[in-house]
């Protein structure tokens, strides 16, 4: 298995305490607002969609040293640059290269900006049926892929019950790999303390759901 | 790649005076990547200063104080709230990206909720705005499915013992909104002055609305 996850971080131990922050402090260098707005921009191009973001994102090597902004701005770079849309070399020198360019699907115009935030990127779909109902036991896939996934690790082999069914949305791991919306039914499934945490003191009272599309669950036995 | 002395979890600049005139590696990193994509005509400058704008300035927290101060005062919003968070919201002017599709939960006498990301930053931008900095770090993005009352903790904030807490970790384009308890003695409050009592981290879950009086 060659893809390996810097960011899948629920239940690890040793990242000791948080730091919480007054509610309008969002930044912390001049640089990250515009690191945030270039992501941004360049995603509402279309050159990728978000679960490729994503999957670049959490690959980056450096991913536990880096800050989110940083996070962000190296894989905006490796897009870039997987792409063809930028040269190696042409951010160390600032200059951009002679050599012609790819076009791109969309640009955003200032003029469009509002109306793009506006419309977002729902990725409810029409889709096939959900196969469990609410309230049904489910177990989440155990083995791990070598690919993008949104299936936390702690959740893995855990027994749940569907708390909730969305109806059919674009499947992130598919979507991520370049192989389409494969949309497919996406449920909450919640999990008790005790299931994935054991005798954890922190465990005790506590219910947890993550949102799971149907090839992460299996029929109990 | 550029070199940042960040580490994951906390504050980019500790010191609390840091120079924001100072140049570094990462700042001509960013400029040069915006210089670069200018030139080759896939962004538009004015296009990037107003997408700052507007997570600066229109589209914040005060958003979501607005939703859940509709709900304390008018139950008929409040069902709707629960019953489909996406519309409801979307009828104060809400909507769009990172809030396609809404899921709003209710803070009780006997449970508490709480909202993470553990695999990235998933966040309701259209009532929150962008997320802080320790919602992304890794001690939150950890802890707030395994030991939810010590990130509590973090934050001031301890719950009776017999409380249940109910984590919802945003592994998919679902994304959470905490409706706070209402606090004791704001009967008489308009929905203005019931907003001023919500706080950002009390609509994540991480905290509780401010007590009438109490509010800075």
């Amino acid at each position: 298995m060659t893809y390996r996850s810097h960011a899948d971080l629920g239940g690890q131990p040793g990242h000791g305490r948080v730091q919480p922050e007054p509610e309008g402090e969002l930044f912390h260098a001049d640089w990250e607002p515009r690191a945030l707005a270039l992501t941004l921009a360049m995603g509402a191009t279309g050159a990728w969609n978000i679960d490729m973001s994503r999957a670049a994102r959490e690959t980056l090597p450096d991913y536990a040293r880096l800050s989110y902004y940083g996070i962000w701005t190296h894989a905006l770079e490796r897009l870039l640059l997987e792409r063809g849309l930028l040269q190696p070399g042409e951010v160390d020198s600032a200059k951009p290269a002679a050599a012609p360019a790819p076009v791109l699907p969309r640009v955003l115009q200032a003029g469009d900006v509002a109306t793009a935030l506006a419309r977002g990127s729902p990725t409810s779909r029409p889709g096939p049926a959900p196969a469990f109902a609410v309230g049904e036991t489910v177990r989440l896939r155990r083995d791990g892929v070598p690919h993008h996934t949104r299936l936390p690790a702690y959740a893995r082999g855990k027994r749940g019950t569907i708390a909730a069914s969305h109806g059919a949305h674009v499947f992130a791991d598919s979507h991520a790999q370049g192989l389409g919306e494969q949309p497919c039914p996406l449920y909450t499934v919640a999990f008790s303390g005790a299931e994935l945490w054991g005798d954890d003191p922190g465990a005790a009272r506590l219910t947890v759901s993550i949102d799971a599309w149907e090839p992460y669950l299996e029929q109990t036995t | 790649m550029a070199q940042e002395h960040t580490h994951p979890g906390h504050r980019d600049h500790d010191d609390g005076d840091h120079d924001h005139s100072e140049i570094g590696p990462m700042d001509l990193r960013v400029r040069a990547l915006e210089t670069v994509l200018t030139a080759r005509g896939y962004i538009d400058p004015a296009a990037l200063d107003l997408l700052i704008d507007t997570y600066q300035t229109r589209i914040g927290p005060r958003n979501g104080a607005r939703v859940v101060a509709r709900a304390w005062a008018d139950a008929v919003f409040r069902d709707w709230l629960l019953a489909d968070a996406t519309a409801a919201i979307a009828s104060l002017g809400y909507s769009g990206r990172q809030g396609e599709h809404m899921h709003a939960v209710e803070n009780t006498a006997t449970r508490h909720n709480l909202v993470v990301c553990t695999l990235c930053s998933c966040y309701p931008w259209p009532v929150l705005g962008l997320p802080p900095t320790w919602y992304k770090s890794a001690p939150y993005r950890s802890r707030a499915v395994r030991d939810p009352r010590g990130v509590l903790a973090d934050f001031g904030v301890v719950l009776p013992e017999e409380t249940e807490i109910r984590v919802w970790d945003s592994t998919a384009e679902l994304r959470y909104l905490v409706i706070p308890q209402r606090p004791a003695g704001s009967d008489h409050l308009d929905e203005q002055q019931l907003a001023a009592l919500v706080t950002r981290d009390s609509m994540i879950g991480t905290g509780l609305a401010h007590a009438p009086g109490a509010a800075s």
